[in-house]
């Protein structure tokens, strides 16, 4: 047993408008850059819909993730060592800049400099940020807001496809009839990280105290392996510098016991930030699991529970300072994932132990619910409502358990449960004891999560242990040096490109 | 003259190509880099690049065959003078063609398609110009001269010469009676060989065989120091507003 900390992120979808504040916050951290106008490290997608870059999520087509061999072995989807050297002049399975968009500029000097006395309003128009040219704005990273362009290309939603076909027969992508839910994505600092992996030159790694998976830029050699090695296409191509950049969990602000700027920033305030204790040494054989359903459960099963006398004894001997222990005890994150057990991980399939996980949305239940004519105050028809729905609970369960509906309408009847518990609580001033039986949670259990869930305290959402390091020269270091930035190399986000290189 | 061309630039071209690299690799770890365009276009590259890197292969290959193992090693070996000619001009042939196929490809890509024309640099444009060069006049020497012409033995000169350059006492002489092409295209080898530490040619030196020995999960600690702790966002706003608050003295 080797215990390691991650700082891991859950998001509440339920409170998700999609406003995309946190999307736009993170690009003026780090990538409004020469190189880097196609990337968000952090993108807003409306579900159903195909996604940014398009079809990510078609593995037949992208090969990303990982899968099981004849023999049970874990693989690269993408193929072996020896088959990734082979591909290494030309990648088969890299997107194009057209699967995610062609960034585009406006000339703005025309309305300042246009002359007076004209009868037509002056017009700025679209340019390409690749070549300069006018262009036509034809897709973009969040093209399909508001399923914006549904009725053409949503049924191709590689989640769709993949559902059985009488419940991907009730998806409608009529007005009045169809669903909709906003899904946040970052970089997942997956536990079994398939970009890391991919990596030929050894250039990516996960850091052993917080679990971050980063880009040594000095050391990529773009090889552009790890863009199309990730399932969840969050490794992105600068193509001014021919490096790859992806999310870095805002890590200077985490060392410094922040929350990411998506976090921060988040109007909706459902993002949680905390530490999850796990076993460095059962990641393999939990993403090695069989059936691709048990993946959720093999990966819960690689957490530590930060309450147990033994785990945090063997954190303190692994070097992990008490502060960090006490975090990983009041983690909202863990207590989302592990104990009230509502939080999923998008995409548990692709084998690569994702650790953004989410809690699904309720809202169009209760919705569907009413519509139905049924009460959405009663857990009976609340609960009936779940398997019964526009939204079918097959599509939730294609994002988050592997296809397993019974285990996303299971955290669907808890998030109801909670809700009428509540409601009870609130206006009647009862315990609806029933309810807390029928989803297996005490009543103090039930009331902190909607705490947790509800109320939403900064405290609460955000705890954050500062970075320690086990090399004291490091710690003196810092005492001498205060200020000074990591992220102040030539042609990184604290210069300007231009300014370290000669281009045409 | 002959002591400039064959031996003060040889050797001025590898101190150039040692010391550019040793240069380059401790000031620029940042820009050693393949520089892929495939993101912004793949159609051509696809079969271009593959084309040429295994051409490039081939003719490294056929080069070092040739120019550092002597005559008297094959003979020694069994090989016959014509099996050897043979397979060197056929081998070197469809090596070169490769190479030829793969490079104009990938120039083309480089001109038909603006998205990549916007990120060739101009030293991009150097070593398209070089290699295109060095190709023209290695395929000159293979094909006209040995292929379809009389032939030219340069294991007896060139080869013999270019060792020569390696043991400090170099043989000018050799070189002096060689036919055009091959001087030209010995003196283009040590130019481009100058040329190399300060392209994207660098790559070539981080090929990345490790990458087959290696864990796939790579960890690493975190390094350098630990930023100082900023102020909590409630100790910022209640400065701001003691701020605001009190009155201008």
């Amino acid at each position: 047993m080797r215990i390691r900390a991650q700082v891991a992120m859950v998001m509440n979808l339920d409170k998700c408008i999609g406003c995309h504040t946190c999307s736009v916050t993170c690009k003026q951290t780090w990538t409004n850059r020469e190189g880097t106008e196609y990337v968000w490290f952090n993108n807003v997608e409306t579900k159903p819909g195909i996604g940014y870059p398009k079809h990510y999520e078609d593995q037949d087509r992208w090969h990303g993730g990982w899968q099981l061999d004849g023999r049970g072995r874990l693989t690269l989807r993408s193929g072996g060592r020896l088959k990734r050297l082979t591909r290494i002049f030309a990648n088969p399975d890299l997107p194009s800049i057209d699967d995610y968009y062609e960034p585009a500029t406006f000339d703005k000097d025309i309305l300042v400099s246009a002359p007076g006395g004209l009868n037509d309003t002056p017009v700025k128009r679209p340019h390409s940020a690749l070549t300069g040219e006018p262009m036509a704005v034809e897709w973009g990273a969040n093209w399909e807001d508001g399923l914006g362009g549904a009725h053409e290309r949503a049924d191709r939603d590689p989640n769709i496809t993949r559902m059985p076909a009488e419940a991907a027969a009730k998806v409608r992508f009529e007005f009045e009839k169809t669903f909709m839910f906003h899904l946040p994505r970052i970089c997942e600092h997956c536990l079994n990280p398939a970009c890391v992996s991919a990596c030929p030159s050894g250039a990516m790694y996960k850091r052993e105290e917080d679990g971050i998976v980063l880009v040594d830029q000095n050391r990529c050699r773009g090889w552009r392996m790890c863009v199309s090695a990730c399932p969840y296409k969050k490794v992105y191509v600068n193509h001014a510098t021919g490096k790859a950049e992806k999310c870095t969990l805002c890590f200077p602000r985490i060392e410094a016991g922040q929350p990411t700027i998506c976090s921060e920033t988040c109007v909706g305030r459902l993002r949680y930030l905390g530490l999850v204790l796990y076993d460095e040494d059962a990641v393999l054989a939990a993403a090695s699991v069989r059936d691709e359903r048990d993946l959720l459960d093999a990966q819960r099963d690689v957490f530590c529970d930060p309450h147990d006398p033994a785990v945090r004894q063997a954190a303190r001997d692994a070097g992990m300072p008490e502060e960090w222990v006490e975090a990983a005890k009041r983690s909202p994150v863990w207590r989302l994932i592990s104990e009230y057990r509502i939080a999923l991980p998008l995409h548990p399939e692709y084998r690569t132990l994702p650790m953004v996980w989410y809690v699904p949305p309720l809202s169009p239940v209760l919705d569907a619910a009413g519509a139905a004519g049924r009460d959405d105050t009663d857990a009976d028809d609340v609960f009936h409502t779940i398997r019964d729905l526009r939204i079918p609970v097959e599509y939730l369960a294609e994002l988050f358990t592997a296809g397993d509906a019974d285990a996303a309408a299971g955290v669907l009847m808890k998030l109801a449960a909670m809700r009428s518990y509540m409601r009870a609580r609130t206006l009647d001033g009862t315990v609806a004891q029933d309810l807390l039986d029928s989803i297996g949670m005490t009543a103090e259990q039930v009331e902190s999560m909607y705490r947790l869930l509800a109320i939403a305290k900064y405290d609460e959402r955000y705890v954050i242990p500062t970075a320690y390091s086990k090399d004291a020269a490091a710690l003196e270091a810092q005492a001498a040096a205060p200020g000074g930035c990591s992220l102040d190399f030539e042609g990184g986000p604290g210069l300007p490109v231009d300014l370290t290189r000669g281009r045409s | 003259m002959n002591t400039v061309i064959w031996i003060v630039l040889p050797y001025l071209c590898l101190a150039v190509f040692v010391g550019g690299h040793v240069w380059r690799w401790r000031r620029d770890q940042f820009g050693w880099t393949t520089h892929t365009s495939q993101l912004l276009e793949s159609r051509i590259l696809r079969l271009g690049s593959p084309l040429f890197h295994l051409g490039a292969f081939g003719v490294i290959g056929g080069h070092a065959m040739g120019l550092l193992v002597p005559a008297s090693v094959t003979a020694a070996v069994g090989i016959p003078e014509h099996l050897y000619h043979l397979t060197a001009v056929w081998g070197g042939t469809v090596a070169g063609v490769m190479l030829v196929a793969g490079l104009v490809l990938l120039i083309a890509r480089r001109f038909v398609n603006g998205r990549v024309l916007r990120t060739t640099t101009p030293m991009d444009k150097v070593l398209y110009v070089a290699l295109a060069a060095m190709v023209v006049l290695g395929m000159t020497a293979t094909v006209a001269v040995n292929l379809l012409g009389d032939g030219y033995d340069y294991r007896e000169t060139i080869a013999v010469w270019f060792r020569s350059v390696f043991w400090f006492s170099p043989r000018s002489d050799l070189m002096a009676g060689a036919p055009l092409v091959y001087q030209l295209h010995a003196i283009g080898g040590f130019l481009f060989l100058a040329l190399w530490p300060f392209t994207r040619l660098v790559h070539v030196w981080s090929a990345p065989l490790a990458y087959l020995w290696r864990p796939y999960v790579v960890y690493r600690a975190r390094r350098g120091s630990v930023p100082a702790a900023p102020p909590a966002p409630a100790a910022v706003r209640d400065a701001t507003t003691r701020r605001n608050v009190s009155p201008a003295s």
